[in-house]
């Protein structure tokens, strides 16, 4: 049984908690400019407002286990330790880049610090976690997997196949939803009368979890209930985390399915905004932190953005090597 | 030492031999290792030989994921169009990782799938499909044609570092021939001429190379010599040895058992036409099925189906619109 530990942040948990969500946020505001100024090119999907899930979860793990990502990715692998200069190179299709500049935006792969990879197609990654679960029991080792995904997976065939497969071979494996409420641009309504991806995995047996996903307090410490019992061989586990991005579906999104009173709710319940004024109520964090993780966080970025611009970008015909192993 | 065995028996050998030799091999499939006196299960266990439910998208996808892992995953597919529910994981996922991750990630992992059963089993369950995936960048596609190809092919793929689709041909399936008792490996990409001759290459694949070699027969007693060439990977796919025999020979039949819009032949002609063009002194003939579904009847599925009869004809109009003894 996962159990869940006391709900107590320290100084240093809960700084290195706001700052873990500072540095996507900044990371992914400068990532938005740059798209508008043409640096960034394609498709980019921006977790602001979600910060709290990836630094909640990955807080938790370390480089052993593997986590796979959606077409959201940028916030789950740096929250997993990738590089932001590695991950902002990608994202403007250097040689440099995390994956040489092939990869791109959705399909993010740091095996150094267990971020195996993004898919960009809904619901793709989910059976690619439990092999990844099942490698590590075959082992012998506590390693475990995690797969973040969005509600609009769990209406897919390749989810209940997985959910399926993952409970009848008991796999140590995490299902980590985001619930936002929009499957693209769609609300969840439209897709199904199965409001809780909690309750979609109930006939499997999972042990399973519906938590406020702006709390970063109260997803890490969720995941940690069930990542203590994964570590012992236990599973599957599904996590779900309601939350909200605060952008569009993707950069340039004009987003006219939003409600403005809904939007002014979700920028109150803004994860980091949250976090620092607990923080501050609790007296673990002084009244000028917020201003200095924040600036400190953008400097970081700014450092990976210009070392991103000095590396060149990959020779056309790298792509031609890289077809076979 | 060879001996005589089935085209499937070389194929089970091939993996169990890999699975002694190697322990990150597995054995994933459904119906699979049900028994505790399955040969597989008695050798290696329940943990690397699993039965998985009817849902081969989450079991290609796993399988991908333990691939990550470090594990040589064997998917046993049974039939190729079940590959058809699961082409996310198949085309979209297996074989796009390798690039995507800029060479980071590899994904060792063989999914062997039957084809072509043209045996009355109707429309869904008879598919030549082999040409939809010779398409897909990163994936590697092997058609073996002979029982020591079977093991062969299928000992290389599970040793290679990239996604192979390993189809295997439902109509050879008891068909004997001589197979190399121990380690035997055929390299993917390598094509290998199964008869020589001057006149006229005719290009078979799985199913169809037998068939080939049975119409060069016919022909020589009609005095044309026919070299048949044997792909045996479709992708890679060693184009220069088909050039290099059409250089020799002139004329090109090309003999597909799947539809024509679908085929491998389709693809190899288009690259013949464009990089041999000079050396043609015909059309290239194309032997394949027609773009239909496969039918029960049986007169019907003949009909559709190549033929030897097909096969000789295409070649004496190849050889009649240039006459060999010029």
């Amino acid at each position: 049984m996962a159990e869940v530990s006391p709900a107590e942040l320290d100084a240093a948990l809960g700084f290195e908690l706001l700052r873990g969500m500072w540095r996507i946020r900044a990371f992914e505001e400068r990532v938005g400019q740059l798209t508008r100024a043409d640096e960034v090119h394609g498709l980019v999907h921006l977790s602001i407002g979600q910060e709290a899930v990836a630094v909640g979860v990955c807080s938790r793990l370390t480089d052993h286990d593997a986590v796979y990502g959606n077409h959201r990715a940028h916030g789950q692998a740096i929250a997993k330790g990738a590089p932001l200069a590695g991950v902002m190179a990608e994202l403007m299709g250097r040689d440099g880049g995390l994956c040489r500049g092939l990869g791109g935006s959705m399909h993010l792969v740091d095996v150094e610090h267990g971020f195996l990879g993004a898919t960009g197609v809904v619901g793709g990654n989910v059976p690619l976690a439990l092999g990844s679960a099942l490698a590590s029991r075959l082992r012998g080792q506590d390693a475990v997997a995690v797969v973040f995904f969005g509600d609009g997976a769990a209406q897919g065939g390749i989810f209940v196949e997985s959910v399926n497969l993952a409970a009848l071979w008991a796999l140590p494996v995490i299902l980590v939803c985001e619930n936002n409420g929009f499957a693209e641009f769609t609300p969840r309504s439209a897709h199904s009368t199965v409001e809780r991806v909690a309750d979609v995995v109930a006939a499997y047996g999972f042990e399973r979890a519906t938590v406020d996903g702006n709390d970063v307090d109260a997803v890490r410490r969720a995941f940690g209930g069930f990542l203590g019992a994964a570590r012992r061989g236990e599973g599957p586990f599904l996590l779900e985390c309601l939350t909200h991005r605060l952008r569009g579906h993707y950069e340039g999104d004009p987003q006219r399915y939003r409600e403005a009173i809904a939007q002014e709710e979700w920028q109150r319940r803004d994860p980091i905004r949250r976090l620092e004024r607990r923080g501050l109520e609790e007296g673990w964090l002084e009244d000028d932190a917020p201003a200095r993780v924040e600036r400190e966080a953008r400097e970081e970025v700014e450092e990976a953005v210009r070392l991103a611009r000095e590396r060149p970008f990959p020779a056309p015909g790298l792509t031609a090597e890289l077809v076979y192993a | 030492m060879a001996r005589e065995i089935p085209y499937i028996q070389a194929l089970g050998e091939a993996v169990h031999q890999e699975m002694t030799r190697d322990e990150s091999v597995l054995y994933f499939g459904q119906n699979l290792g049900l028994t505790d006196d399955d040969p597989y299960v008695q050798a290696f266990g329940k943990d690397r030989v699993r039965v998985t439910p009817i849902s081969e998208t989450a079991e290609i996808g796993m399988a991908v994921g333990a691939a990550f892992g470090g594990f040589r995953p064997v998917v046993q597919l049974y039939m190729s169009e079940f590959m058809l529910v699961a082409m996310d994981q198949v085309v979209n996922e297996a074989p796009r990782f390798y690039g995507m991750s800029g060479g980071e990630v590899t994904v060792p992992l063989v999914l062997q799938a039957g084809y072509g059963f043209t045996a009355g089993w109707a429309g869904q369950h008879t598919g030549t499909i082999y040409g939809m995936f010779m398409g897909v960048p990163g994936l590697k596609v092997a058609v073996p044609s002979t029982p020591a190809d079977a093991k062969g092919l299928m000992t290389a793929s599970i040793r290679d570092d990239n996604p192979v689709v390993l189809f295997h041909s439902y109509l050879l399936t008891l068909e004997h021939g001589d197979v190399p008792e121990g380690e035997h490996l055929v390299p993917l990409g390598e094509a290998v001429t199964r008869r020589e001759g001057g006149d006229v290459t005719i290009v078979g694949i799985g199913w169809t190379v037998g068939k080939a070699l049975a119409a060069a027969e016919q022909l020589a007693t009609d005095g044309v010599e026919a070299e048949v060439v044997d792909p045996r990977t479709l992708a890679p796919l060693d184009i220069g040895a088909i050039l290099r025999s059409v250089e020799k020979t002139g004329r090109l039949v090309i003999v597909d058992q799947a539809t024509r819009h679908a085929s491998a032949a389709a693809i190899i002609a288009a690259e013949v036409a464009s990089e041999g063009f000079s050396a043609l002194k015909a059309p290239i003939g194309l032997v394949t099925a027609l773009d239909a579904t496969i039918p029960y009847s049986q007169p019907m599925e003949e009909y559709l189906m190549p033929s030897e009869e097909r096969i000789v004809a295409a070649v004496q109009q190849a050889v009649g619109s240039s006459p060999v003894a010029a």
